[in-house]
């Protein structure tokens, strides 16, 4: 299921020019500051934008070829989307919402909505109106939602963006535990290294409408999450154990007691 | 009020209803596509979909009599299909949907307009056909708006008196309507108070119509709430 993609589109001041492949697997990171080509490049992914000159590929199957003017809209690309804003329809109820897509997948890839809402947590608020949810609940609704779909591929954009810091880390976890879960290959929009390290298998990174450097986090300077053993406390200084190289003075270290 | 003002009453809420019956469901996809669609002489159209509103009533009543008279393009063919609409109740609910038609086009482009069109984006990234998005996500978050585009319709409708007049007379038990019975008593004398009493009622439907719509706009931006 690779994910082909090339986009050439005028936004504004803007000049995109973005090419490049995302695994088969495991959660592809578009990485840069606000106003790079991000999320229109997203858009062209999803079949929302085709302007420009856009070919998207997935899984060897032509999405968009402008060159042959070739569209599925989107639609009929089995294509999920989870936004910044949730988006969920306030006329209908929490339920409702969630199985809003799965009505409409046309074919199952084992996604089954007992399993979404333990992993996501949303149980009791299945009967709730939209309205009646913090902006947390409706974030893991979306996510349900989008799962729900059957996608063969999951669009991410800055899901986190409208969250606060409690929320977010909240929302990051559910993300993680769906990765693991369900093996779905995600595109993930963001400007934030630390979702970066978290989640991403690999990362582009984009700036100024034009990819600067891709490859995995690691490379591109990402850390993933690694344990330590602290060996030595003496005073204010802490000596830790297992920490991988290229730790200078000055960097920081997240720690969790336990 | 007598059985004879009621039988008036009556026959404007019919007409009324037909008005709106067959005018609302235009009023809605022409409403949709002044709110969602940009295409050149877009202008032009708005215009032309307002025309009535801005017309005198009975140059209204003088267009449909060319048009859809025995001797009119339209009315030719009808004729020829056995109907007839000139003279007829069905006259009356022609001019008075004609009458109120920019009044509900106008509601319903402001009810869909004020759809959120990320939500429609959503629908489709959920595998939702353009019909199927419509009727789920679009026009049921219309629907308060639009039920009080019908609202105000049906208000307008009930109320039309130059258009009708010109296009269907005033033939009593066929097209005088409510305001049409209320010229006509005013021209007899010792009538002032059927007069009275039908224009009463026509306050109070009014009335009521427009609080009616007040409420259903207040729901719409309750539900829409987020």
């Amino acid at each position: 299921m690779t994910l082909a993609v090339a986009v050439r589109r005028r936004l504004g001041a803007l000049d995109l020019d973005v090419a490049f492949e995302g695994p088969e697997q495991g959660v592809t990171a578009l990485f840069g500051p606000s106003g790079a080509g991000k999320s229109a490049t997203l858009a062209a992914i999803g079949g929302v934008a085709r302007d420009g000159s856009v070919r998207v590929a997935l899984g060897g199957e032509v999405l968009t070829d402008t060159a042959v003017r070739a569209f599925v809209p989107p639609e009929r690309r089995g294509i999920g989307w989870v936004y910044q804003d949730a988006r969920l329809f306030p006329h209908l109820p929490v339920r409702a919402n969630l199985l809003y897509g799965k009505r409409r997948a046309g074919i199952d890839r084992g996604i089954g909505e007992a399993e979404v809402v333990q992993v996501l947590g949303i149980e009791a608020l299945l009967p709730r109106r939209v309205a009646e949810l913090s902006g947390g609940e409706r974030q893991r609704v979306a996510l349900g939602r989008a799962l729900l779909s059957q996608p063969r591929l999951l669009l991410l954009d800055e899901p986190l963006a409208a969250l606060d810091g409690a929320r977010r880390a909240e929302i990051l976890d559910f993300i993680v535990a769906l990765k693991a879960r369900f093996a779905l290959p995600m595109v993930y929009v963001t400007h934030s290294p630390a979702e970066v390290a978290a989640l991403a298998d690999h990362v582009v990174r984009i700036e100024g409408g034009r990819v600067v450097a891709q490859g995995a986090p690691a490379a591109l300077g990402f850390a993933g999450e690694e344990t330590a053993e602290v060996v030595e406390v003496a005073g204010a200084a802490v000596v830790l154990r297992g920490l991988g190289g290229g730790l200078r003075p000055g960097d920081r270290v997240r720690v969790v007691r336990g | 009020m007598t059985g004879n003002e009621l039988a008036i009453v009556a026959l404007s809420l019919g007409i009324a209803a037909r008005a709106v019956a067959v005018g609302l469901p235009l009023a809605v996809v022409a409403g949709w596509i002044m709110a969602r669609r940009r295409f050149p002489g877009r202008v032009l159209v708005d215009a032309a979909l307002h025309s009535s509103l801005f017309l005198p009533p009975v140059v209204v009543g003088f267009v449909l009599i060319l048009l859809f008279g025995a001797q009119g393009p339209i009315g030719r063919l009808l004729d020829a299909a056995g109907v007839r609409l000139i003279f007829t109740t069905g006259g009356a609910a022609l001019a008075a949907g004609v009458m109120a038609f920019p009044l509900m086009l106008r509601a319903a482009r402001e009810a869909i307009a004020a759809v959120d069109p990320k939500l429609e984006a959503a629908a489709a990234g959920l595998g939702a056909g353009f019909w199927d998005r419509t009727f789920t996500v679009t026009l049921p978050l219309a629907l308060p708006g639009l039920v009080a585009a019908g609202v105000i319709g049906f208000a307008a409708a009930l109320g039309e008196f130059g258009a009708v007049i010109t296009f269907a007379a005033n033939i009593p038990g066929e097209t005088q309507t409510l305001a049409l019975a209320i010229y006509s008593a005013l021209q007899v004398p010792g009538s002032e108070a059927e007069a009275l009493r039908l224009a009463g009622f026509s306050f109070a439907s009014a009335i009521g119509a427009l609080l009616l719509s007040e409420a259903l706009l207040a729901w719409g931006r309750r539900r829409a709430g987020t």
